[in-house]
């Protein structure tokens, strides 16, 4: 990647006498061709060096800066003076725009100018629990169009939670000749014409990764078989993720692609795949070193007796002979008598996401006992505190858990409790980050888990009875959340629920000095809880809260915050217009979104709020149901 | 679309079963159609839906009194500890709560649906998402039907959501805090007025909201429009067949 940026500098400095004097400003002449072949050769000068010194400084830090990859130490580097800005205009290749509306396509094309990879991301993460309304916005059309003028070389783009469409997909396909990777997360409004056009346009495609999209509902006619559209020559292909396409997939054509994708490394099937196709695939790839499972089973279990011995012993053998495999997905109607064919890459897998397998910890404990270098875990609750249990016993080395409720509702039976919490903890020491759903939870178990886990960078609890106490002392669970924020020094992620009085978010206040994200729900009992989080955590980004006592008077103290954040959401709080207009009066950079979804009956209250900072001004696609104040 | 909401006329621009029914007496608009002879199906439709959820549509006015007695928004509801004097059932859904995105939500409801023995309760998690279209509105909405229990909370809900297009219409009748809740003001709004609802079946065919009972249309129903009256002409005589098929 590197050589090629070089490359093409050198290219563009023979060429390019325009854009030198742009780059150097006013003051300074021509001097272009010196620079260039003193630029391309990494560094060494052949030349003598020209007149200009800044000239030459800029030469030599566009080569220094080349090697600078991290986009906040390219940040504080473009702050250093305005050559230095210059410069790293100049050699940025990696575009981050983590809130889309926080600037305008044109001024970030304008700035960077040899982007070759970009990452994009929309709407605020409510948006996947509903509570952002259809049509908001993130809209990734402008972007789309003001890249394809800009960036011709571009290979890589990566959406989060964007709108696209068909035609976006189209456009990229047509502007980009290069074009290598694309990976859509939590994306939505684009459908199998698009990805049709992505597969037969796009001949350098390396990546295609849909995680999560929510594609556009088609009819039976109006499918597109865009696994046909690929080359019919050997592809370049290394990631085909396509699990959460809705819609079948013509598996003919998804052998034959397979057959001539030698690259091919990651494959995340749809559930329509069954588990005698998975074979088939499997054998076609054992290179493969990340795998989606699709279905893992049979539409007609039943009806297919007779055959699953035959079956299972074939699985085996290709899971055996597939050596690589490092990572396993999918499992959606997994029948457990084909659970046990995976044991012979079990001890390599370092993720194993079971978690829409509705598995039991008898189930589990033979799969997990071989899983000794697993790293990352997700799972249903249905394995219970026994299944936990399981896995602290042999996963010495889990970095990421998450237990994700197999009945989604507040008033559900919990499966899983402070004892697998506890149980983790003692377990896995080097836990890093978790998402871990219940309905009783204690203060002990938290705390147990603030003291063994000293690694922690995510902490995300998610007690679904809304305002649950402690379910043994029936204390608020204030002193556990406190001992995380106290105990965890690296934590920069947290989610709390539960019971909380503002002694929670005093203790966050006080403690999580390197909290960036917060979420919060149906918590804290005043303003106070909202002041503490806002005066006292000074790396805070992202904070998104529902449903909780925090009013106008709260959302004042943060005045001083807000250009630092990405964002602030708010909904179902305390909050009334008057507060909402002081601050957009106040932060004239800030956008104020109110979100009116459903017509209040006082036009006082804000019901949603939405804050972010941009230089881009109020935008002009905002739906009737949004104000800008 | 017509000035007001004029309840004399019962606008509801449908034909009787088998045709024109009183004919274009009268105004020759055919869109507005305002014929009398037009309100004995109307009276049928009524008493279609009294008959059917006398007590549901009672109870649900009565449970959602209480939500808006408790909370301005019946979205998201604040409450801290229960409320010791009413049993408790179920408590009513949040929106988005607990935090579980609904691609995993969909998927495992799919599961449960499939291989397990219906309980009691119907899980919940399932959302029955619907597009919802109205003739003159420039973009289409989408309503979560397990969200309500019968037809007036569905029919309160899609009032609200296309409040902005029809402000014309009820903005002299105006629906206040309290009124929304009256269950025979809902029912005039939307007989009364020139928009009918109407939903497409699993077969494919559009019917008439209100036919049959709530829990069946919320199985077949998959998308929702409200259309102008003149265009939900001779959906009558196929809703009635359907209607003695099923029941």
């Amino acid at each position: 990647m590197r050589e090629e940026r070089s490359d093409m500098s050198e290219d563009e400095d023979g060429g390019g006498g325009v854009e030198q004097k742009e780059r150097w400003g006013p003051s300074h002449g021509g001097g272009g061709g010196g620079c260039g072949s003193a630029k391309s050769r990494g560094g060494v000068w052949t030349d003598p060096p020209p007149p200009f010194s800044d000239q030459v400084l800029e030469n030599v830090l566009e080569n220094v800066l080349q090697f600078l990859v991290c986009r906040r130490d390219r940040n504080a580097a473009s702050l250093v003076c305005r050559s230095w800005y210059r410069a790293e205009a100049q050699t940025r290749g990696e575009l981050f725009i983590g809130n889309c509306y926080a600037v305008s396509p044109r001024r970030a094309t304008d700035r960077f100018r040899r982007v070759r990879s970009v990452v994009l991301k929309g709407k605020p993460r409510f948006a996947d629990f509903s509570l952002v309304p259809l049509g908001w916005g993130a809209h990734f059309s402008p972007w789309a169009s003001a890249m394809a003028t800009a960036y011709p070389w571009l290979e890589r783009i990566c959406l989060k939670r964007m709108s696209i469409a068909d035609y976006d997909l189209s456009l990229l396909a047509f502007s980009f000749p290069f074009f290598k990777d694309l990976t859509l997360i939590c994306c939505d409004g684009f459908g199998t014409l698009g990805l049709a056009v992505i597969a037969e346009k796009c001949r350098h495609l390396r990546v295609l990764d849909l995680i999560e999209a929510y594609l556009e509902e088609e009819e039976e006619d109006e499918v597109v078989d865009w696994v046909s559209k690929f080359p019919q020559t050997t592809t370049s292909l290394e990631t085909l993720g396509f699990d959460c396409v809705v819609s079948t997939v013509n598996f003919e054509a998804l052998e034959a692609l397979v057959a001539r994708s030698p690259a091919l490394r990651q494959l995340r099937v749809n559930h329509h795949v069954t588990v005698d196709q998975l074979f088939r695939l499997m054998v076609r790839a054992p290179q493969l070193t990340h795998l989606g499972t699709g279905s893992f089973g049979h539409p007609a279990a039943l009806a297919l007796q007779g055959d699953v011995m035959e079956h299972d012993a074939d699985l085996v053998s290709a899971f055996a002979a597939s050596k690589s495999i490092v990572s396993l997905s999918g499992f959606r109607d997994v029948a457990s008598q084909y659970l046990p064919a995976i044991y012979p890459v079990c001890a390599n897998l370092t993720t194993l996401n079971c978690s829409f397998a509705e598995i039991t910890a008898d189930e589990l404990k033979p799969v997990i006992h071989h899983c000794h270098n697993l790293q990352k875990f997700w799972v249903l609750d249905t394995v219970r505190d026994e299944g936990l249990q399981a896995v602290a016993a042999t996963c010495k080395d889990l970095r990421e858990l998450r237990v994700f409720p197999l009945n989604a509702t507040e008033d559900s039976e919990g499966f899983v409790s402070d004892v697998g919490l506890a149980a983790i903890s003692q377990g896995c020491r080097r836990l890093r980050s978790i998402l871990y759903f219940c309905q009783q939870m204690t203060n002990k178990a938290v705390i147990t888990m603030s003291k063994n886990c000293q690694e922690l960078v995510v902490f995300r609890l998610c007690i679904m009875g809304r305002h649950l106490p402690d379910h043994l002392t029936k204390e608020p669970m204030d002193e556990g959340f406190g001992a995380i924020v106290m105990n965890c020094k690296k934590l920069t992620r947290l989610a709390v629920s539960g019971l909380l009085t503002d002694k929670a978010f005093g203790y966050i206040g006080k403690y999580g000095k390197s909290i960036r994200t917060l979420s919060v729900a149906f918590a804290g009992d005043s303003d106070v809880g909202l002041r503490y989080v806002l005066e006292g955590c000074p790396k805070l980004q992202k904070l998104e809260i529902r449903d909780s006592p925090f009013g106008d008077p709260a959302l004042l103290s943060g005045i001083h915050q807000y250009y630092n954040m990405r964002f602030l959401w708010m909904n179902s709080c305390k909050l009334s217009i008057r507060g909402c207009n002081d601050v957009a009066q106040r932060l004239p950079r800030l956008i104020v979104e109110v979100i009116r979804d459903r017509p209040e009956a006082d036009d006082e209250t804000v019901e949603k709020l939405y804050m972010y900072r941009s230089l881009a001004g109020p935008r002009n696609d905002a739906p009737p149901f949004v104000m800008i104040l | 679309m017509s000035s007001g909401l004029r309840m004399e006329e019962t606008e509801l621009r449908l034909g009787l079963p088998g045709g024109g029914g009183g004919g274009g007496g009268g105004g020759g608009e055919v869109e507005s159609g305002k014929n009398s002879g037009k309100r004995g199906f109307v009276e049928i439709v009524d008493l279609k839906l009294q008959l059917q959820t006398p007590v549901g549509v009672q109870e649900a006015a009565a449970e959602a009194a209480e939500k808006v007695k408790r909370s301005p928004n019946d979205d998201s509801i604040v409450s801290c500890g229960s409320d010791p004097e009413k049993p408790s059932p179920p408590k009513a859904q949040v929106v988005g709560w607990p935090p579980v995105r609904s691609f995993r939500k969909n998927i495992l409801s799919v599961h449960s649906e499939k291989g397990r023995k219906e309980e009691g309760e119907k899980s919940s998690s399932l959302a029955a998402l619907v597009k919802v279209s109205m003739d003159g509105a420039p973009y289409l909405r989408k309503v979560d039907l397990k969200t309500h229990r019968s037809y007036q909370e569905l029919f309160v809900a899609l009032q609200k959501m296309f409040d902005s297009f029809t402000t014309g219409d009820y903005g002299s009748q105006g629906m206040s805090g309290r009124d929304f809740m009256n269950e025979r003001k809902v029912k005039d709004l939307l007989h009364g007025s020139e928009y009918v609802p109407t939903y497409e079946d699993k077969d494919g065919d559009w019917m008439l909201v209100g036919d049959v009972p709530w829990e069946m249309f919320v199985a077949s129903c998959k998308r929702l429009s409200i259309m102008k009256g003149s265009e939900a002409i001779g959906l009558a005589p196929r809703a009635m067949e359907k209607c003695k098929n099923k029941c």
